[in-house]
């Protein structure tokens, strides 16, 4: 098993954004990524975009793990359309599958990116579109066609218009630390500020339609859950139990919140029904009962426990309060996250003293570590299954990473801030 | 001997208290309290007791230790807590104790750990004669380390109580 270590320059312009360095680690496994070339759109005259969009698809396509785009040094040629293609150049590079599009502007407002997927071996013509958006959004744009492409080539959603939250850390003179709450693109551009404290902020969440958020913040100096409209900006304290309010995670259909209190002695999980703020103790034991997530149907909650000694993570049934253990592999398995499917769980596991990211198959159980760093944390599963994203140490400072569910490829996310962590994948967007 | 006895006193008097805390179930979301309504005592308005506590904070330890993944107090902890003790009886203020874990495991887990090692503190306090309603604990988990870096000794500065 050898590593390709591919360094791309990701040149994002928009807002205060500077050049980040964005490393891409394949290990070549089972199945050898699709050659695949994006070659450069053509413009109309007089068009000016902010950004090389199918170096953005590329990178889209690249940081999938499932394709190897071709360098454009290696292109024999520029074309902006099927007619203008030699299959057999392309065919001589080794190539598969070949991107070609042009831009153009309609009126102030409007964006058009038509392109064309070829397929080199039959060649033909295999998904033809058109794209809009608004003028200051090339990036979306290019997005969008990655997820066309992606989704046609793979038969798998494509998930590159979605966003992350997570938490930076910057310590500033006199012992004190500046804690933000902060959205980008999924590839990490257009970072913004949603929050920003002298006190800890933890444990960002989505709501299931990705316009309002759940947090928790310090900020009253003591843990209370918040959540935050992302349109309006509103923020609303949800609860301000005394001792722990922790773990906020919305049920699938959003009506209701899993969260941890420790209100009556020791942390329990209850479940909020939002509309009208009532509480339902889901759990009542004197061990840690921590980090709840939702089974895909709404009806169990897998969480953390210590009741056996050291933690592990159980099944709770939301009707008749049935307790289950679920890992058993390992002295140590927490903040489990739950495949779209239902299927498997993303954890974090100790092996030999060192904290990685592991899947466990739920119908064999089997586990498998998908990382190699130690103190990796906080797994977000992107929500077509194909990748998480999870937290984890580099040169000393906190950053994030992602690895595809088979562990194939690995890479990570450039931030402007010092130390960043807790990531929260959201669900789709559009 | 002497200190392995009190411990097991210790545990089973926390223990009971956890008992007692997980005897209720509540379906309702009454006992929330306001964002601003921390206290429930105010400080003591002589100006000498104010002051000689002050000077007895300064030389007096603080700051309590644990070992990794434990919440039971150290021989060493008990010894300062008992002098801190000694001190908080001569006042009737509010008592703060912020709860703190080092960085490995989960930040939530660690949460819930920097809870139980500052109950264990309000614990011993309150066997000891500080009433509990003068004992707030808050845990920061592993969001407010004093050392950095990933070492047993910057490890073990993190795990702590803070007596605030």
């Amino acid at each position: 098993m050898f590593k390709q270590i591919v360094t791309v320059l990701a040149l994002v312009l928009a807002g205060n954004f500077a050049i980040a360095d964005l490393t891409i680690e394949i290990n070549k496994g089972k199945d050898d990524p699709v050659p695949i070339a994006i070659v450069p759109f053509g413009w109309q005259p007089g068009v000016a975009v902010a950004e090389d969009v199918a170096s953005i698809i590329e990178m889209d396509l690249h940081r999938s793990g499932q394709f190897a785009p071709l360098s454009r040094g290696d292109m024999l040629g520029r074309p902006r359309n099927a007619s203008e293609v030699y299959y057999r150049d392309w065919k001589s590079l080794g190539v598969d599958y070949v991107v070609v599009g042009s831009l153009t502007q309609d009126g102030p407002n409007a964006l058009t990116a038509n392109y064309e997927l070829l397929d080199v071996n039959t060649q033909r013509v295999i998904l033809t579109g058109t794209e809009s958006v608004s003028v200051d959004k090339p990036r979306y744009l290019a997005h969008t066609v990655s997820d066309k492409i992606y989704e046609k080539l793979t038969n798998i959603r494509g998930a590159f218009r979605t966003q992350l939250l997570y938490v930076s850390a910057v310590r500033e003179g006199g012992n004190r630390t500046r804690f933000r709450l902060l959205k980008s693109d999924i590839d990490g551009a257009n970072e913004s500020v949603l929050f920003d404290s002298r006190e800890p902020i933890m444990a960002p969440t989505w709501a299931p339609d990705g316009k309002t958020i759940a947090y928790v913040s310090f900020e009253t100096s003591r843990p209370a859950i918040y959540t935050q409209n992302l349109l309006t900006g509103v923020r609303k304290q949800l609860t301000s139990f005394r001792g722990l309010n922790s773990s906020p995670v919305f049920s699938p259909d959003g009506t209701q919140m899993a969260m941890v209190l420790s209100k009556d002695g020791s942390p329990d999980i209850y479940v909020m029904d939002l509309a009208s703020g009532s509480l339902q103790q889901v759990t009542n034991h004197f061990a840690i009962d921590t980090e709840p997530a939702w089974m895909p149907d709404g009806k169990s909650l897998i969480f953390t426990s210590d009741r056996g000694g050291k933690p592990q993570i159980y099944k709770v049934q939301l009707g008749s309060g049935a307790v289950e253990r679920m890992t058993f592999i390992g002295d140590y398995n927490a903040r489990a996250r739950v495949l779209p499917d239902g299927l498997g769980l993303v954890l974090v596991h100790r092996n030999s003293g060192n904290f990685h990211i592991a899947v466990q198959d739920l119908k064999r159980n089997r586990v498998e570590i998908l990382t190699t760093t130690n103190l990796d944390e906080s797994p977000s599963v992107a929500p077509n299954a194909s990748m998480l994203l999870y937290a984890t140490q580099y040169d000393g400072k906190g950053v994030l990473a992602a690895v595809s569910i088979d562990g194939g490829v690995k890479y990570r996310l450039p931030s402007r801030f010092g130390d960043v962590r807790e990531p929260a994948w959201s669900p789709f967007l559009q | 001997m002497k200190y392995q006895a009190k411990n097991m006193f210790l545990g089973v008097a926390f223990f009971s208290v956890l008992l007692a805390g997980c005897a209720s179930t509540d379906t309702d979301s009454s006992g929330q309290e306001g964002a601003d309504t921390v206290s429930t005592y105010t400080e003591s308005a002589d100006a000498n007791a104010s002051a000689y506590d002050a000077q007895d904070m300064m030389n007096l330890e603080t700051v309590f230790h644990f070992e990794f993944d434990q919440a039971t107090l150290t021989a060493k902890a008990r010894k300062a807590l008992d002098a801190q003790i000694v001190r908080l009886k001569k006042t009737t203020g509010p008592v703060r104790l912020e709860g703190h874990a080092d960085e490995r495991g989960t930040r939530e887990y660690n949460i819930a750990l920097g809870e139980r090692r500052a109950n264990a503190v309000a614990d011993y306090m309150a066997i000891n004669g500080i009433p509990r309603y003068r004992i707030e604990t808050v845990s920061y988990g592993e969001e407010r380390p004093v050392a950095f870096g990933q070492s047993e000794a910057t490890y073990s500065q993190n795990r702590r109580v803070e007596l605030k």
